[in-house]
Formats: C-alpha cells, sequence, structure tokens
C-alpha cells in the first residue's frame, strides 16, 4: 500500500493489482458504464468480499428487487442470501415510480438520506454500493436541486466514512448523465463492452484516482464462472533475468546442432514453415522434453482440441496425455475469434499465472493473423514474448508460413525472437521431404546445415546431411547417393585389396631372387678364400725352399 | 362523498421546506378540502423506519394513500393549484 490514501480492497482478481489496493477507503467511487458491461457485478463482487472479510455493507438498489440481486449473484457463488440473514449485508430497496410523483415546490432527498442511514447503522457498514444512480435522479425533474443533492449525496457518503461504489450510465459523449458525479468521486471506473469486428472485449480504465498512482491503460476484464476479473497485461520492458542454462529440445539431434546442448531456458523460440511442415510436431518434442524433466507446460492451441494433439502425437510416439494425467501439461483450446487479440493475451496470461509454466506453446500464431490486425498481433506478441521472459519461461510459437521465402515473416516476428527455426517441406523429384534449417539463435554457435528430419514412430530423427558433389541432397536422392557410394566404395575397396595382393607376391619373389644371390656370392667368396689360402701356403713354402737352398750353398764353399 | 381520504405528509424536523409545506397544507385544507379528509403530518425524524416502509425519498412529500391509487407529491406545495391537479381532487373551481 503506497502512502497517502488508505485502500480497501475489493477482492476483484486483477483490480486490486492495477489500483495498488483497491478503491479508496472511505470515500465515493464511481463506476460507470453502459447497459450490461458489469457495473452491478463489480459492486456486489466489492460489497460480498468485504463482507466476508469482515466489513459489512449496505446494497442500495433503486432498480432491481433485492431477490433479483441475489439471484443474479447465486451463480457466480456469492450467498448473499446468507451474508444479509447474518446481517453482513442489508439490501435497500429505494422504488421510485416518476408516475406517482409530482413536483410542486422546493423539496430535498433528506428521506433517502435517512434510509441510506437507518440501513448502514443496522448492519454498522463500512461499505455501500448505490446501483445505480440515473435510476435514482431519473424519477426527479429539478435539475439544480437534483444536482446539489448528488454533491450532498457524495459529500455524505464521505462524513460516513464509507467505501462507496456507485453506479452510473454513461452519458452522451460524458462519463455520466449529469456531468457531476465524476468531479465529485475521488476515483472514476469506466467499463466498457466493444464490439469490434464481431468480437466482444470488456475493458476497464481507470479514469481518475486521486491521490494515488494507478494504471492507467484499458485493461480487459472478464465476466465468467468465476465473477469479475481484471486482467492486467503490463508491458515490461527488457529488464528481464537472463539465464545461461539451456534446455533440450527433446530431439537430440537438434541439440547436438547447437554448441551447449540446447536452446537457453526462457528465450522464445519461433518455428516458421508452410503446412505440414511438422511444426507443431516439433513444438511437442519441447513439451515433453520439459516434462520429462518434470517441469510444467502449458499448449495454447488455435486449431486443434486438446485430444487431437494426444492423439497425433502418439503417430510419432510421444505420449503426452500421460503429463496430462499428471498434471505437468495443460492444452488450452480456443479459436482465434473467440475472443478479441487482448482478451486471448489476457487469458493466456491469467492461465499461465495460475498454472506456473516453465515452457508455453503458441500454436500457430499466424491464426491471429487472420483474424486482426498485424500491427496489434504483433503488439500482442510482443507483450506475451515480454511476459513470459521476464517469467523465466521458455516460449514457443509457431507460425505458418504461406511461402518458402527465408527471412520474412508476416507480423515482423523475427525481432522478437531468440531463436528461429525454419521447417520446409521441398519437393524435389517428385517427392516432398522435411527439411530443418536453424536460421538464427542468439548467443549461441549453432551449425549452418539444413538438415533433413524424419518424423518416425520413435520420435523425430535429423539425418546427416549428404554433402555430394552436387550439394547437400535429401530424401531418396540422398539415399540414392549413399546407395552409390556404398557401392563405390566396395568396387574401390576390391581394387585395393588385388593391388595389395599383388605387391605382396612380388615382395616374395624380390625376396627369393635376392636370397638365391646372396648364395652365390657366398659361395664365390668361399672359393675366393680357398685360394688366397693357397697362394699364401704356396708363398710361405717357396720362402722356406730358397732359405734352405741358401744354407746348404754355404756349407760346400766354405 | 363518504369515501375515507387519507393525506400524509412527511417532513424531516423543522426545516424550513417542511415549515413551509405544513403551513401550505394547512391553507389548502382549509380554502380547499371538506373534513372528510384525514389529515397527517409525520415527522421522519422521530422514526426514520416509516421512510422506508412508506418508500420516501424526497421530503417534504404529500401522500394521498386513499382513495387509490397513490399519488405523491414532493416539494412545498407552495403552488395550491398544482397540488389540488395532483390530488385530483375534482375541480376547484
Amino acid at each position: 500500500m503506497t502512502a497517502g490514501i488508505e485502500k480497501a480492497l475489493t477482492g476483484i482478481e486483477g483490480f486490486d493489482d492495477i489500483t495498488m489496493g483497491g478503491l479508496p477507503r472511505g470515500r465515493p467511487t464511481l463506476v460507470c458504464g453502459s447497459a450490461g458491461c458489469g457495473k452491478t457485478l463489480f459492486a456486489s463482487t466489492f460489497l460480498v468480499n468485504g463482507a466476508r472479510a469482515g466489513e459489512p455493507g449496505v446494497f442500495v438498489t433503486f432498480e432491481e428487487r433485492p431477490s433479483d440481486i441475489v439471484d443474479n449473484v447465486a451463480s457466480l457463488g456469492f450467498e448473499l442470501d446468507s451474508l444479509v440473514e447474518e446481517e453482513l449485508i442489508a439490501i435497500e430497496h429505494i422504488a421510485i415510480d416518476p408516475s406517482e410523483l409530482a413536483e410542486v415546490g422546493d423539496y430535498d432527498l433528506e428521506g433517502l438520506f435517512m434510509r441510506l442511514e437507518l440501513a448502514v447503522e443496522e448492519v454498522g457498514a463500512k461499505r455501500i454500493v448505490l446501483d445505480t444512480i440515473e435510476s435514482l435522479f431519473s424519477a426527479f425533474q429539478n435539475p439544480a436541486i437534483l444536482r446539489a443533492e448528488i454533491r450532498r449525496l457524495f459529500d455524505w457518503l464521505k462524513d460516513k466514512g464509507l467505501t462507496a461504489v456507485i453506479t452510473g450510465e454513461r452519458g452522451d459523449g460524458a462519463l455520466t448523465r449529469q456531468g457531476l458525479e465524476e468531479y465529485v468521486s475521488d476515483c472514476v471506473i469506466l467499463l466498457d463492452h466493444r464490439v469490434h469486428n464481431q468480437i466482444s472485449t470488456r475493458r476497464m480504465r481507470i479514469v481518475k484516482y486521486r491521490g494515488t498512482p494507478h494504471g492507467t491503460n484499458e485493461y480487459p476484464f472478464l465476466i465468467g464462472e468465476d465473477g469479475f476479473s481484471v486482467l492486467p497485461v503490463s508491458s515490461l520492458g527488457l529488464e528481464h533475468q537472463v539465464y545461461d542454462e539451456r534446455l533440450s529440445s527433446g530431439i537430440a539431434d537438434l541439440d547436438a546442432m547447437l554448441t551447449g546442448g540446447g536452446f537457453h531456458r526462457a528465450s522464445s523460440i519461433l518455428f516458421s514453415g508452410v503446412a505440414g511442415a511438422g511444426k507443431s510436431s516439433v513444438a511437442m518434442c519441447f513439451v515433453d522434453a520439459a516434462c520429462a524433466r518434470g517441469e510444467r507446460a502449458m499448449v495454447f492451441s488455435f486449431e486443434e482440441s486438446a485430444d487431437q494433439i494426444v492423439r497425433n502425437m502418439r503417430s510419432i510416439g510421444l505420449d503426452v496425455a500421460k503429463w496430462i494425467d499428471e498434471g505437468r501439461l495443460r492444452c488450452i483450446s480456443a479459436r482465434p475469434t473467440f475472443y478479441s487479440l487482448e482478451m486471448h493475451l489476457a487469458i493466456m496470461v491469467r492461465e499461465i499465472s495460475r498454472f506456473r509454466p516453465s515452457l508455453v506453446v503458441l500454436d500457430p500464431i499466424s491464426a491471429f493473423l487472420d483474424s486482426g490486425e498485424q500491427l496489434e498481433v504483433q503488439a500482442m506478441l510482443l507483450r506475451m514474448v515480454d511476459y513470459l521472459k521476464s517469467n523465466g519461461i521458455t516460449g514457443i510459437f509457431t507460425n505458418l508460413a504461406h511461402d518458402q521465402t527465408v527471412g520474412k515473416t508476416d507480423a515482423g516476428l523475427s525481432s522478437l525472437m531468440d531463436a528461429w527455426l525454419l521447417l520446409l517441406n521441398r519437393e524435389v523429384n517428385g517427392e516432398f521431404n522435411r527439411e530443418l534449417y536453424l536460421l538464427k539463435a542468439r548467443g549461441m554457435a549453432h551449425s549452418n546445415q539444413v538438415r533433413e528430419f524424419v518424423m518416425t514412430e520413435n520420435g523425430i530423427r535429423l539425418l546427416e546431411p549428404y554433402l555430394g558433389a552436387h550439394g547437400a541432397l535429401t530424401g531418396s536422392a540422398r539415399r540414392l547417393a549413399e546407395a552409390q557410394d556404398r557401392r563405390q566404395e566396395t568396387s574401390r575397396r576390391a581394387e585395393v585389396m588385388a593391388l595389395q595382393d599383388k605387391v605382396t607376391q612380388r615382395r616374395h619373389r624380390a625376396e627369393l631372387e635376392i636370397a638365391t644371390l646372396q648364395a652365390e656370392v657366398a659361395a664365390e667368396e668361399a672359393e675366393l678364400r680357398r685360394l688366397l689360402k693357397a697362394e699364401e701356403d704356396y708363398r710361405n713354402q717357396a720362402a722356406a725352399d730358397l732359405a734352405e737352398l741358401a744354407a746348404g750353398r754355404n756349407a760346400s764353399g766354405g | 362523498m363518504n369515501k375515507p381520504k387519507e393525506l400524509t405528509l412527511y417532513v424531516a424536523g423543522q426545516t424550513p421546506k417542511s415549515v413551509a409545506a405544513i403551513r401550505n397544507l394547512e391553507k389548502i385544507c382549509a380554502e380547499h378540502l371538506d373534513s372528510s379528509y384525514v389529515v397527517k403530518v409525520v415527522d421522519l425524524k422521530e422514526n426514520p423506519r416509516l421512510a422506508r416502509e412508506h418508500n420516501i425519498v424526497a421530503i417534504p412529500t404529500l401522500v394521498r394513500q386513499l382513495p387509490v391509487p397513490i399519488q405523491k407529491i414532493i416539494g412545498d406545495l407552495s403552488d395550491t393549484e398544482k397540488v389540488l391537479v395532483h390530488l385530483q381532487l375534482g375541480d376547484p373551481a
């Protein structure tokens, strides 16, 4: 609660957040809008929640009978009648029939004040609702008296310290018929019910709130089974936490294409491709991987029902039904035309904030492009991306592309996305083959290859690309080329083997020849040695003979 | 005219408007109404519950309970002619 004025919680989902604490305590608040926009419901929610929280209240109705009011809110689980019995709420019905009323001279509405005071005292009310002020004042004709009495009424409410909700019809061009109530109220809330392109949206805006900051946007609100809920979708800017953690895509081959083994947590990933390219299947692989990690995932499907998703995923070996049963996966299906863009966004945000998943799939976002205006769609997606990022949720968006031209998405989505997977379905030689290309992945080195991806009963696999002389091939062309390669390989291998044999044999032969020659040389060497020995022996013998001869000659002469 | 005729004037305390209304009503009664009328003045300040019971919002309010249908005149009754018209008492002339 901000310093300054005290506030009273309304208990209306989302509203207390926008107003940072509810309505100004002890002051009057004007809730205006045209017929059927939820004024009475807003007021009764405020009153019932107050009574439950220990602030009794008075419901002053100038239109509907008390029993009608009890019945109207009974469907929302407000047991107004039991609160009345417990004297926590008093319903004061002030009916004025203008036909039985004539004005002669000066008067005031002291009777009204007395009755209000009586009702307030009876239950010790802290809150009061006046529904609707127009019906009260339309009964009287003197505008001067009326204006004075409106002023007095607001002053009286303030003097009593009542937190008041006054509902009022919208006048032409002005917020209220009298053009006075909005000036004397401390807080003015405008409810609106607009139909654009046959789609209705309820919106709420805080026109003024004295003494406190408040959201000034138009917020969509819902009147659903659980009552009145305002859905604030704030624009969060770019100050979110970043994660270094990588998440597996559930397709091992795809993870391998990214250095680091997956996409960053809380990144936004776009899959775009033509019809039948496998966008939803790839997205569901992410979901399956997230659930298998024990995280929660949420799928917003704008084309398929939850059962259909379950059935279709079974064909590629993904059993998502068990995740739904275990409460880890929620599939929400709604046609884009069910609500306006704002409302879609608001509902998604509400569901996400309730379920708290770590992964959200929007399948496909292109469905909105047919229903809304491009700029609005882009703005909505931007807010969605921001919301997911700020909450650390990984966002997966699929987009149906009408042609395969790379680099162009209809809503200029690329800049919003951290990663972009392009799924192609290309015709080559009379067959369509699915291909996957990682067009962009912020902050990650990634493969530049176009990979063929096949959906089998055991899941999705990415095949190694065939890189031949004529570029990368896919499908049967790839299989053919691979077969050709295998055949060529076999024959080449046979050739090599033959050559190897030949060489071995030659070596054998050469070795044999070498041995023979070496033997011959050895024999010749032996012969040579024998001859040399003989020669030496002969020379020794000759010398000995000569010496002997010389000795003999000396003996005869001497 | 033997039908019961009943007029009730609701006031809240002695405010100038209330006082004026009482005075004007007395004057009208004296000048235009016969004695078959039962005229009451109720001060709601003394019993605020009556305001709820009789569905009074504006002060002063003159209610003709009888004869039916109920007719209400709000204001200080300063215009006698108008009062008589609205009370449907027949032509005052």
